[in-house]
């Protein structure tokens, strides 16, 4: 299948001789185009083997009023082109006086240099042989493992690119591969249980296949003695992951976008107030070396950073887009992506101590298996979507996890966490152990005070 | 990268058949083509203005091959010829197969075209167009001002989604169509010093150009406020098992997520099913009859054609408690035995079909809910559902939005926070009351082949004993 490319130049040449015969001066456009390939295989057998080439443009204008409009397209064709600009630009009749995004600042800022070699794909059949040896490996990890029922091992050639009417020009190629392992086991007369995990890389042929075995398989095995557990409130140790999975689906406190529109839990007064316990960083950090796949730059063209949001507990800034940075009289962080109102997201967290000089560490020498009273190790939550009302601070999630008692950890049957979350940021306990690098985020396990844990015993 | 765009898809037929040809006579038993166009507007209202107009068109085409029971899937945004073949020959190389040679396999023509869209050809020019489709929102967003207090955000969303399919197959299938979704929502989030509460509905139907004129834009706003004014002081819910009685409409969710995904033959061929061998067996309590069907006018989950060119049935998967049938699609006929129902359903031209859920519901029963409430002592009433999700051994949970204490037989105080969490093997037993209020609600599924349109529906229905996770 052909590989296509984005070619800024003839991009470049062509929007600007579409736009001036439609009479628009000012504009800019988001382009990617990928070619993936990916394997599922069930029992020893090819499941399904797919391949797909995607195209995609987002064309921004701005009309004689200074009105933004936009218009999205898999088109890539003369035509398509000519219809994204055209209706753009009606759209923009009914843009937003009140909040219209301006060209990036720093769309011509040097960027940030990055380690992503690029791999040379591997035949969709490398693929398959090696993705059949993996669940053969994890099937005969235990004898109760009986399916691996979601597995895939996917790998994308991708290129990025954002040019705007004043000459700026961003592009970006990456290679990109996953690997993720599920695994299901029941033993006669039990329920069944499951355990997974996941593994990227920048080509298929540095994925950590043994390592996603592992973990897949000691998850899942982990799970097998479960029981139910009493509902109370119960001291509870996040993993990297589940932590990294909270603090995302609250993102919305350090969100400028969500400040501005009312639906955030802070304010503008908020920076510089306390958020959490005083031994609390947390920052966003595109630029990690484990942050894989990651842009060097925005959908504006703004170099991507890292960002200080809680320092020693003090919210520190806030994640900007173009628009908000402009509200706030700051610069663009490199968070924005693209469209009439500009969303803004986080890219990776990196949580931690603040160290002692900051306001201390926690309790120190934390060590689950050590506990005197029992405690949750919650391994994974679910149902973010659903469970996290973000604009309340509210959540109630189902998550896997074990009850740690003298020593000894036994998996939970079912249960819900539930709580607020500037509650849990201000009952932080301490960190256990060294900061996991996570596919999210980079993040130590967390011990939190007092939350409430709802079972079926 | 110059991709050429067809003026109409039924231009593609000839090409496509060429295309198939090669596909068998590379030695394929079947090669399946989808081709879409699709046209997307997306409207965005904050408070008094409209912050947010996007629309978006694409092209696409998903090009699948079948050996024995193994597949290979591509698709690509490129409709020219030689993205076509490129395409094909990805998805033969996966099997082992590549267009050399003499023909191993004859293909004998596609079968005339059966066009659904005939009728449908006005149906983009006859939705409002963005003048007055930003009218109506911002009508919408103003009476959230007016029936509400303590109102801190109001928005209201529209979206339009205009698709072209044809489906065209090595077996004959030929079939070409034209869908329109269209959806509206309200959303609020109310504050008063340290209460909050946001709270949402989104209204949906299907191949109905006028939709968005005839929203009763009053009665939602209204039915939003009230709700968002209640939670606004709730308390949190006390965890524990009680039994809920979940309201019609949106609380059917539970069957979706609960024991709907497990009737889908794609979890039949991943082993995540505890049914698979239970049809002709009582799976659930004889009160509970269920549904699937593509039928209902203007549902959200309704079709003309699946996205693998069969018609849609109604299928009953369960009758009186016991399991009738999976829901399937050619992939899970061939896999597992079941035949097709017109379940196949995909995103778009990046997804291969799977067997998905359309309009799914528990038929009604003979009580009232009044009947149903007046039956639990002390327990959860589950007006309006948020998400849910099951996984891969079965357990399900979802959220509740809106929620009250049952009392001694009375609805009582509003409780927020809840989250009912269960297995299907366990909880469909206890739907042991049905009430003859059945009423559906349109709503999205994610899984495997991306996220589709549905409805879920249900009348009132009381459940024994469940699971609240709360505070």
């Amino acid at each position: 299948m052909a590989v296509s490319t984005l070619n800024a130049d003839h991009l470049r040449a062509d929007l600007e001789r579409l736009a001036r015969q439609q009479g628009i001066r000012q504009w800019d456009l988001g382009a990617s185009c990928s070619t993936d390939t990916s394997v599922q295989v069930d029992r020893g057998e090819a499941k399904q083997m797919k391949g797909a080439q995607r195209s995609a443009i987002t064309v921004r204008v701005w009309n004689d009023a200074g009105l933004v409009g936009v218009t999205s397209t898999s088109d890539l064709s003369e035509s398509g082109l000519t219809r994204a600009l055209s209706g753009a630009h009606d759209a923009s009749a009914f843009g937003n006086a009140a909040d219209t995004p301006a060209f990036s600042p720093l769309a011509t800022a040097p960027l940030q240099p990055r380690d992503q070699r690029l791999h040379e794909p591997q035949s969709i059949l490398q693929l398959l042989q090696t993705l059949k040896d993996a669940e053969q490996q994890l099937l005969s990890r235990h004898g109760a493992i009986d399916t691996v029922p979601y597995n895939g091992l996917a790998q994308r050639s991708s290129e990025l690119l954002y040019l705007n009417s004043e000459g700026a020009c961003r592009h970006q190629a990456l290679t990109t591969a996953s690997l993720y392992l599920y695994a299901r086991a029941e033993e006669a007369g039990r329920k069944p249980r499951s355990g997974g995990a996941v593994r990227l890389a920048y080509g298929a042929d540095t994925l950590d296949i043994a390592g996603c075995i592992d973990e897949a398989a000691e998850r899942t095995i982990s799970h097998l003695d479960y029981a139910p557990i009493n509902t109370g409130h119960y001291t509870c140790v996040f993993s990297p992951e589940a932590f990294l999975d909270l603090i995302g689906a609250f993102s919305s406190l350090f969100n400028a976008r969500a400040v501005l529109d009312g639906v955030s839990l802070s304010s503008r007064e908020s920076l510089g107030q306390r958020l959490a316990v005083p031994f609390l960083n947390i920052d966003d950090n595109s630029l990690h070396p484990g942050n894989i796949g990651a842009s060097t730059f925005d959908g504006e063209g703004t170099p991507t950073s890292r960002l200080s949001l809680v320092q020693a507990g003090i919210l520190s800034n806030f994640l900007h887009s173009e628009a908000t940075a402009r509200a706030f009289g700051v610069s663009p962080t490199g968070h924005a992506g693209m469209g009439a109102k500009v969303s803004v997201g986080a890219d990776y967290f990196e949580i931690g101590p603040a160290g002692a000089e900051a306001g201390g560490c926690g309790q120190l020498g934390l060590d689950l298996n050590q506990a005197s009273s029992p405690l949750v190790l919650i391994d994974s939550l679910s149902a973010l979507h659903a469970g996290v009302k973000a604009s309340q601070g509210a959540f109630s999630l189902p998550f896997d996890g074990w009850l740690i008692q003298g020593g000894e950890r036994r998996s939970i049957e079912a249960a819900t966490v539930a709580g607020d979350i500037r509650t849990v940021l201000n009952s932080l306990i301490g960190f256990e152990g060294q900061a996991k690098v996570t596919p999210d985020g980079v993040c130590p396990h967390v011990w939190v005070d007092g939350l409430s844990i709802t079972g079926e015993a | 990268m110059t991709p050429s765009t067809p003026p109409s898809l039924l231009e593609c037929s000839g090409r496509l058949e060429a295309l198939l040809a090669a596909g068998r006579g590379a030695g394929a038993d079947l090669v399946e083509v989808f081709l879409e166009r699709t046209d997307h507007l997306g409207l965005l209202a904050e408070q008094d203005i409209l912050t947010s107009v996007s629309p978006a068109f694409g092209i696409g085409a998903g090009i699948r091959v079948f050996l024995g029971a193994r597949d290979g899937f591509v698709s690509t945004n490129d409709l020219s010829d030689a993205a076509l073949f490129s395409a094909l020959d990805q998805a033969l190389g996966m099997l082992g197969l590549e267009r050399n040679g003499a023909a191993k396999q004859r293909f004998e023509g596609l079968k005339p075209l059966r066009d659904y869209a005939a009728a449908k050809g006005d149906w983009l020019q006859r939705c409002p167009v963005l003048q007055e489709a930003s009218s109506r929102l911002l009508e919408g967003t103003d009476l959230l001002q007016r029936h509400g207090r303590h109102l801190q955000v109001r928005r209201g969303s529209y979206a339009r989604d205009w698709q072209e399919v044809l489906v065209a197959a090595s077996d004959g299938t030929h079939a070409h169509d034209v869908r329109l979704h269209q959806s509206v929502g309200l959303n609020v989030l109310a504050a008063d010093g340290e209460h909050r509460a946001s709270l949402g509905r989104r209204y949906g139907t299907t191949d109905q150009p006028d939709e968005l004129r005839l929203w009763d834009a009053d009665a939602a706003a209204r039915d939003v406020c009230d709700s968002a004014g209640t939670m606004l002081y709730a308390d949190y819910v006390e965890a524990g098992q009680m039994p809920a009685v979940l309201a019609n409409r949106f609380g059917g969710v539970i069957f979706h997520e609960a024991c709907g995904h497990l009737l889908e033959t794609t979890q039949v061929e991943r082993g995540t099913t505890p049914f698979a061998e239970k049809v002709g067996e009582p799976i659930a309590h004889e009160a509970v009859t269920a549904i699937d069907e593509g039928l209902s006018s203007g549902a959200f989950g309704s079709l003309s054609m699946d996205d693998e060119g069969m018609e849609p049935q109604r299928t009953v998967l369960i009758e009186n408690g016991v399991l009738k049938r999976f829901l399937s699609d050619r992939a899970g006929e061939l896999r597992t035995g079941h035949p097709r129902t017109g379940s196949g359903r995909r995103q778009n031209h990046g997804f291969a079909a799977a067997s998905r859920m359309r309009n799914t519901y528990i038929a009604a029963g003979p009580h009232s809910p009044e009947q149903l409430i007046a039956s639990v002592d002390r327990g959860l009433y589950c007006k309006s559902m948020g998400g849910g999700s099951v996984g891969p051994t079965g357990q399900f949970n979802f959220a509740v939005e809106e929620g009250y204490l049952i009392e001694n037989g009375t609805l009582t105080r509003p409780v927020k926070g809840a989250t009912l969490i269960g297995e299907a093997k366990e909880v469909m037993p206890r739907i042991s009351m049905c009430a003859n209020d059945l009423e559906l609600a349109a709503g999205f599924c994610g899984s495997v082949s991306g996220s589709i349109f549905v409805t879920v529906g249900q009348p009132h229905i009381k459940v024994d004993s469940i699971t609240v996770g709360g505070r």
